[in-house]
């Protein structure tokens, strides 16, 4: 069954703590040169028929409605992932 | 007069809610968050807590409650409702209120008796704070930020639609948000919509509102303030008015 990833990231002018947390405990942990990290969220979605273009119209409109908060989040990318052993 | 208070799975304010309704003068009505009806009640108070867990984005999976959709409707057609804390979020996520909450500017979850200025009385919550009054009320939360674009905001404070903005005098907080607690855009703690019937806010009226458990109110003694019950008052008086 092919499944589809929707990524989910904060709008670039949201300030981002958690993101902010990860870059500032980096340093700590002796891992050097990251200047900033933002934190987004990675939905995988497993379809029951084929991945065709109703289906992606269908998963895009879920991740503007559910999968994000367009006020503060942005889906920046879906795609299809390559079935196993295909 | 009856206020329902919905419950969804993870409030944890609902009795308090109900506990200020009655105080108030009114009847709490329980209403469940799987409820396809909302009980001919007269106000709706959505309750804070972490609903569903806060799994997705706060607010984000009780926006599809079944209760909700009448809330939504009811709420358009004019009937008073008050969102505390992740009942606020969970107005943000239902497009009744503009903008949304995200983390706290410093990262942590904070708790501290929080002076309030009241901005609008012109609404179905407020009529009977004055204009310019500082209250306290208590406020706990991790997701508090208050965040909307430059244009929303303007029109926020055009329209005079902040209700209640965050000022001064906290007992204690993380270095930088000794006034602002949690980095909150314009110092904004609460908001109503182009009509005031429906308003949010994070910090919690229903916890201030019986002598003895509120927060403390300075020159009054310890444990004392009972601000919070005006925004159920209020509601009475606006619904006799």
């Amino acid at each position: 069954m092919p499944r589809v990833v929707v990524h989910v990231m904060p709008k670039p002018e949201i300030l981002d703590p958690q993101g902010k947390a990860v870059a500032s405990a980096l340093p700590r942990l002796g891992f050097e040169g990251v200047a900033s990290v933002r934190q987004g969220k990675r939905f995988e979605l497993e379809l029951a028929g084929p991945a065709d273009d109703a289906a992606l119209a269908m998963i895009r409109q879920a991740a503007e409605t559910l999968l994000s908060n367009p006020v503060i989040e942005d889906v920046v990318q879906i795609e299809v992932l390559e079935e196993e052993g295909a | 007069m009856r206020i329902g208070v919905v419950t969804f799975p993870g409030s944890l304010d609902d009795r308090d809610a109900q506990r200020a309704v009655r105080l108030a003068g009114a009847e709490p009505v329980a209403l469940w968050h799987g409820d396809e009806d909302i009980a001919d009640v007269d106000a709706i108070v959505l309750p804070g807590g972490f609903s569903y867990g806060d799994y997705l984005r706060a607010g984000a999976i009780s926006r599809f409650a079944p209760v909700m959709e009448k809330v939504v409707d009811a709420a358009r057609g004019g009937l008073p409702v008050l969102g505390i804390c992740n009942g606020f979020q969970i107005l943000c996520e239902s497009h009744l209120l503009p903008g949304s909450m995200i983390k706290n500017a410093h990262r942590s979850f904070i708790c501290r008796d929080q002076p309030l200025r009241v901005e609008s009385t012109r609404t179905a919550w407020t009529t009977e704070f004055t204009e310019g009054e500082i209250i306290r009320v208590p406020l706990k939360n991790q997701d508090g930020q208050y965040v909307a674009d430059a244009r929303t905001l303007e029109e926020l404070e055009g329209e005079g639609r902040v209700v209640f903005r965050y000022t001064a005098g906290a007992t204690h907080g993380p270095e930088g948000f000794e006034s602002n607690p949690n980095g909150s855009r314009s110092d904004i703690a609460g908001i109503t919509n182009a009509y005031g019937n429906v308003v949010g806010l994070m910090p919690h009226p229903e916890h201030a509102v019986e002598a003895g458990f509120g927060p403390d109110e300075p020159g009054a003694g310890t444990r004392t303030g009972t601000d919070g019950l005006r925004m159920f008052t209020s509601v009475l008086r606006s619904m006799v008015g």
